[in-house]
């Protein structure tokens, strides 16, 4: 017996939907433990969304329609892309609707309406969040895309899903030009995810903030949606790496058992993804708004390097 | 070990060279050039090793231990001496476009690609896809040598040249003659004991170890 493709589609939603606050909690249960603080638990961020869904919402004056619609867009694509990346199986019928590069593109949408409605209100620090943020992501696309284009390379395709299946079939091979690529994505997924080395989710000062800067002015539904939707970033950046480098043990068909097993192993590498990305913000010092370019350039670099390690070696 | 592995292993060893290159060119503290220097001899010799062990080829191992001794202990060692006592160790060079260094870097890294490709060719041995990077590590360090304005770091920047001479001798050829390789390492040795006196008598006359202030030799007219 197998499951309906469909099926599969909507069982991989609602993974997404649920457990990305769960894994927003789980990361802050790991970086409280390094730090020596107590932890808020595991439901925090569900408490945190339900009481901001509760609260109501106060609009700016002046706040146009890019400010009240960038919520929506930014949640829907978020799970548009969440249908996309296969976490547990390949068997995706929307899979095929977006390759690597789109993928990356709905990304980019995400981004470019959340600058957009930080320049909308018109507050000095919104406008300063959006610049920076496209500082950033000017710089990081490029390597995100030649990392990305390094596994196309070796799985001679840009479809996700065909991707992983000739990454999780083939037989164990030493491949420098994926070790730098996977080097290359961390440091790229550290940026866009807005972790550590690049900015500070936690980060109460306004003047260092990037993408926080940008949603000061939200709150209430708005708020909640947009944090959400932050928190499934972070989970599908996640899963884009566990796809594309690690996929061994997704389940390739819709067997109900073979999906159970590929979404413990999909849980099991999550957790471990986890404490890895602690452990690099633990580790590391916020660095200097400028110095943000070189970090990047090393990233497009290690891309590079894996690209031409490619053809050079392989 | 198979021989597939053993040319995966390889493979995987250049890379790592190829990198240590690079994080040469763009590093600006001393110790860690150091380091990354070290480690680099380090990829070199156990490559070399494994080289020798897979073809067969017995006096690469005693290159292979020389090349450990050399550049992994003795010349960090050295330098680090050196660094030690010309008080130069919180130095950070300063005035270096690290995202263009890089760029160059990577053109280099294709060029050499390009220009190896017909060799690739021609040759039978299992390390012939490894020049490219043998060749692209010489362009990095003359790279590093012509970017750097800092002596020590110039001079590691012609360490790793030689490194990378030393690569491609094993992956064109599987290692030169052992008498070649025993000068070699002896002219490095004595390279870097007169490195040392130029480094001493730089900083005495100049309070620096910053090439740029030898313009100051020139005679105005």
């Amino acid at each position: 017996m197998s499951l309906h493709p469909l099926a599969i589609e909507l069982l991989q939603l609602a993974l997404l939907l649920g457990l990305a606050p769960a894994f927003a909690g789980w990361v802050k249960i790991v970086k409280c433990r390094l730090q020596g603080r107590t932890s808020p638990g595991l439901l925090q961020p569900y408490r945190d969304i339900s009481r901001l869904f509760i609260k109501d919402v106060t609009l700016a004056e002046g706040a146009s329609w890019i400010f009240r619609f960038t919520p929506y867009l930014i949640f829907g694509v978020t799970v548009l892309a969440g249908a996309i990346i296969p976490l547990v199986s390949t068997e995706l019928p929307l899979a095929d609707t977006a390759d690597i590069i789109a993928l990356v593109m709905l990304f980019a949408i995400v981004r470019f309406f959340t600058a957009l409605a930080g320049m909308d209100i018109g507050t000095a620090f919104g406008g300063m969040g959006s610049s920076r943020e496209m500082m950033i992501s000017a710089l990081a696309e490029p390597a995100m895309l030649m990392a990305v284009f390094t596994v196309s390379l070796t799985s001679s395709s840009t479809s996700l899903t065909r991707m992983v299946e000739v990454m999780s079939r083939g037989d164990f091979t030493i491949r420098p030009s994926m070790a730098f690529a996977l080097i290359a994505f961390i440091l790229v997924a550290l940026a866009e995810t807005g972790r550590i080395p690049v900015d500070n989710p936690a980060t109460h000062l306004e003047l260092t903030m990037i993408h926080e800067a940008m949603i000061l002015e939200y709150s209430g539904r708005y708020l909640a949606l947009i944090e959400w939707a932050g928190m499934m970033k972070l989970m599908l950046f996640f899963s884009l790496g566990i796809a594309a480098f690690t996929p061994w043990g997704i389940a390739t068909s819709g067997e109900p058992l073979a999906l159970l097993a590929g979404a413990a192993l999909f849980i099991l590498k999550l957790l471990l993804g986890g404490v890895i990305m602690v452990l690099i913000e633990t580790s590391m010092a916020k660095m200097r708004i400028f110095r943000v370019p070189e970090y990047l350039g090393s990233a497009f670099l290690l891309a590079t390097l894996g690209m031409i390690a490619f053809f050079i070696l392989e | 070990m198979s021989h597939a592995l053993v040319v995966q292993l390889n493979l995987l060893l250049a890379a790592l060279i190829l990198l240590t290159s690079f994080a040469l060119l763009v590093q600006r503290r001393m110790f860690a050039i150091l380091h990354i220097f070290a480690w680099q001899g380090f990829f070199l010799g156990v490559s070399t090793a494994i080289i020798g062990f897979a073809t067969g080829v017995h006096h690469l191992y005693l290159s292979s231990l020389l090349t450990l001794v050399m550049k992994v202990i003795l010349l960090p060692y050295i330098l680090y001496k050196l660094i030690l006592k010309l008080k130069i160790h919180r130095e950070i060079e300063s005035m270096m476009n690290v995202p263009t260094t890089m760029m160059i870097g990577i053109a280099l890294v294709i060029f050499s690609y390009h220009l190896t490709e017909p060799i690739r060719q021609l040759s039978a041995l299992m390390t012939r896809t490894t020049l490219a990077v043998a060749l692209a590590t010489v362009m990095l360090g003359l790279l590093m040598m012509v970017t750097r304005r800092h002596a020590v770091s110039q001079i590691i920047g012609f360490l790793a040249m030689e490194n990378g001479l030393f690569f491609a001798a094993t992956s064109a050829t599987y290692g030169m003659p052992m008498v070649v390789e025993l000068g070699v390492a002896l002219d490095l040795l004595i390279a870097a004991f007169i490195f040392g006196i130029f480094f001493f008598h730089i900083n005495t006359t100049f309070d620096s170890l910053d090439v740029d202030q030898m313009a100051k030799l020139k005679e105005t007219d």
